[in-house]
């Protein structure tokens, strides 16, 4: 009972805190905006890595996919999509609100299904590889993607392209979007809670610890990779669509395959928190993120240096994150037990 | 009585090693047979070829009845054929009473019943089961922190949750402490006797496979040597020069 209470308060207090803080802290609503998308790519890298153990490095790749199939569905709704790409200026572009938020809708839908059938599509080539190949293999998947729609003219190659603005006052638009990205990683959180809690969280924990074994068994192993894939492609593609709207411009290398600034620390963030667990990949992201703005303030022009050595100390030094390392020291306080059940020992079978 | 598995001929080569030449046996239903033989005569090339771990070169495996012979791993496994492994592989990371739980037969699991939680009668069964197997008290720890001998029993509390109609045991005595063979000997002959299952077991240790099977087979330098009840194996003198190295 004590237990669920001081669970109902800890969603409570950072629920308040999530709900007031963009009012609050008026001046950091950016930043803010962006922890919320930095929480969302940690939970749904960990249920690949850390759930399931396979460590993607490509997972960035819906993202960029779930950008841009929103804004050519959002353009094409009322334009055709070449001109509108092809010079800036070409044409008069001309948004009601209401073409703009049934857009923003449509095209996060879209978003979410097209970035589930990539998904699928790609699944039967990379579940083929195990291991490091698998790591290295997806990181190829969103490479090549954002050099291949670098070079297709029809959604504006490398000069990228420029999305409707938010109909409305700018400070309304800000909120309205960190609203939105709150929403989405919520949602994702809570979905990913109860997935964890089912037989489907107990397959993919078990692909994670002896994939041949479950196979031994029985498991379909496939599909259940297949889903969990999947399923964080459908977050990553709305968490795309909305971070392109949010970004009004969109570019394939440095916004939506974005792999040094998004890619690698969706990794990072879930291996600083704590791999394989509910929190790990929320904590990891925050203090991602709060590191990453601080050296960007503090330590301009040897920023990357600092994230880098991050990296290094994490992945060297604390690989179990924060979340892991808890856990081993407190095991009682997340139900792990390490000492065997004295009291009913005696029911052991002679 | 009825064969549950027949195998003829078949081969395998692992490149220029022969590992199994022409061997053909039959695994009676309902009973306990032997696979024995000295290391490296193909004992568990066999298994492997049998539970679908890779394709034969020559020859059929029939399940049942059903030609299994081009089956791959896990569709076997939903057929009700299970193996354990030689090195005892369970999932380390989850305690036992999970590796338990996801242990059940996925034969006739639909898309539905993935996304749902496991039944109460599951979580009995997974209970009884460990208290089978003597680790119902150690249910609740990581089952990498068992020791290797629990690990193995953990095992094969985890083929039996599977209610698999044949299970092939590789070694299931081995690193098992030698004062409870006995009680492993008798669980093993309780699962054929009380569930009803066929059981195919590779063994190295003799009192256990003469105390425990009806039927046995003796590999030896790739090949099927000899066949018969334990006492018949005990006196063959092939199987004798066998062990001894004479050829």
């Amino acid at each position: 009972m004590s237990t669920s209470r001081r669970t109902l308060g800890l969603y409570g207090g950072i629920a308040i805190a999530s709900l007031v803080a963009p009012f609050v802290f008026d001046s950091y609503i950016s930043q803010l905006t962006v922890l919320w998308v930095m929480v969302l790519f940690a939970i749904t890298w960990d249920a690949m890595g850390g759930q399931m153990g396979y460590n993607s490095l490509g997972n960035i790749f819906f993202f960029g996919a779930g950008m841009y199939i929103s804004a050519v569905v959002q353009i094409g709704l009322h334009y055709d999509v070449a001109e509108y790409t092809a010079a800036y200026g070409a044409i008069k572009v001309d948004f009601t609100p209401a073409q703009y938020h049934v857009g923003l809708v449509l095209g996060t839908i879209v978003a979410a299904l097209g970035s589930v059938a990539l998904a699928v599509a790609l699944s039967w080539v990379v579940f083929g590889l195990r291991g490091p190949y698998f790591a290295i293999g997806t990181l190829g998947v969103a490479l090549a993607a954002g050099e291949l729609v670098g070079a297709w003219e029809y959604v504006g190659a490398g000069s990228g392209i420029s999305l409707p603005v938010f109909p409305g006052e700018p400070e309304v638009g800000e909120r309205f979007f960190y609203f939105a990205f709150f929403i989405a990683a919520v949602l994702s959180f809570f979905f990913f809670r109860w997935l964890y809690g089912t037989r489907f969280g107990l397959a993919i924990n078990a692909i994670r610890d002896d994939e041949e074994k479950a196979e031994a068994m029985g498991i379909r192993t496939m599909r259940y990779k297949t889903i969990t894939w999947s399923l964080s492609a459908f977050f990553l593609g709305i968490c795309g669509s909305l971070f392109g709207n949010y970004n009004i411009f969109i570019e394939p290398l440095e916004v939506a395959f974005a792999t040094v600034v998004f890619g690698i620390p969706m990794v990072v963030m879930a291996l600083l928190g704590g791999k394989g667990t509910l929190w790990g990949p929320v904590i990891g992201a925050v203090l991602y993120h709060v590191i990453k703005e601080a050296t960007w303030k503090y330590f301009l022009g040897w920023q990357w240096v600092a994230l880098g050595l991050l990296i290094v100390v994490t992945v060297v030094f604390f690989q179990q994150g924060i979340m892991g390392w808890a856990q081993d020291k407190w095991p009682e306080l997340f139900g792990i037990e390490v000492e065997e059940d004295s009291a009913e020992g005696d029911r052991e079978a002679a | 009585m009825a064969a549950m598995i027949e195998v003829r001929n078949v081969s395998k080569a692992f490149g220029g090693v022969q590992a199994n030449r022409s061997i053909s046996l039959d695994v009676a239903k309902g009973k306990i047979t032997g696979l024995i033989g000295p290391n490296g005569s193909g004992k568990t090339t066999l298994f492997n070829s049998i539970v679908g771990y890779h394709p034969i070169d020559e020859g059929s495996i029939k399940f049942e009845g059903k030609e299994i012979s081009k089956l791959r791993v896990p569709q076997i496994a939903r057929l009700g054929m299970l193996r354990t492994f030689q090195q005892t592989r369970i999932y380390g990371k989850m305690n036992c009473i999970k590796n338990m739980l996801i242990s059940v037969p996925h034969r006739s699991m639909g898309l539905i019943e993935i996304f749902g939680d496991h039944s109460a009668q599951e979580l009995e069964k997974a209970e009884h089961l460990l208290e089978f197997v003597g680790l119902y008290a150690k249910r609740k720890l990581q089952a990498g922190d068992l020791s290797f001998g629990q690990q193995k029993l953990l095992e094969f509390a985890m083929a039996l949750m599977n209610q698999p109609q044949i299970l092939l045991l590789d070694e299931p005595t081995a690193g098992i402490n030698p004062t409870l063979i006995n009680g492993l000997i008798d669980r093993l002959k309780r699962a054929n006797t009380e569930f009803g299952i066929t059981l195919f077991v590779i063994e190295h240790n003799m009192r256990v496979i003469m105390n425990l099977a009806e039927n046995i087979y003796c590999l030896a330098h790739s090949e099927l040597l000899a066949e018969g009840s334990p006492e018949t194996i005990q006196k063959d003198k092939r199987v004798i020069d066998a062990y001894l190295g004479a050829h």
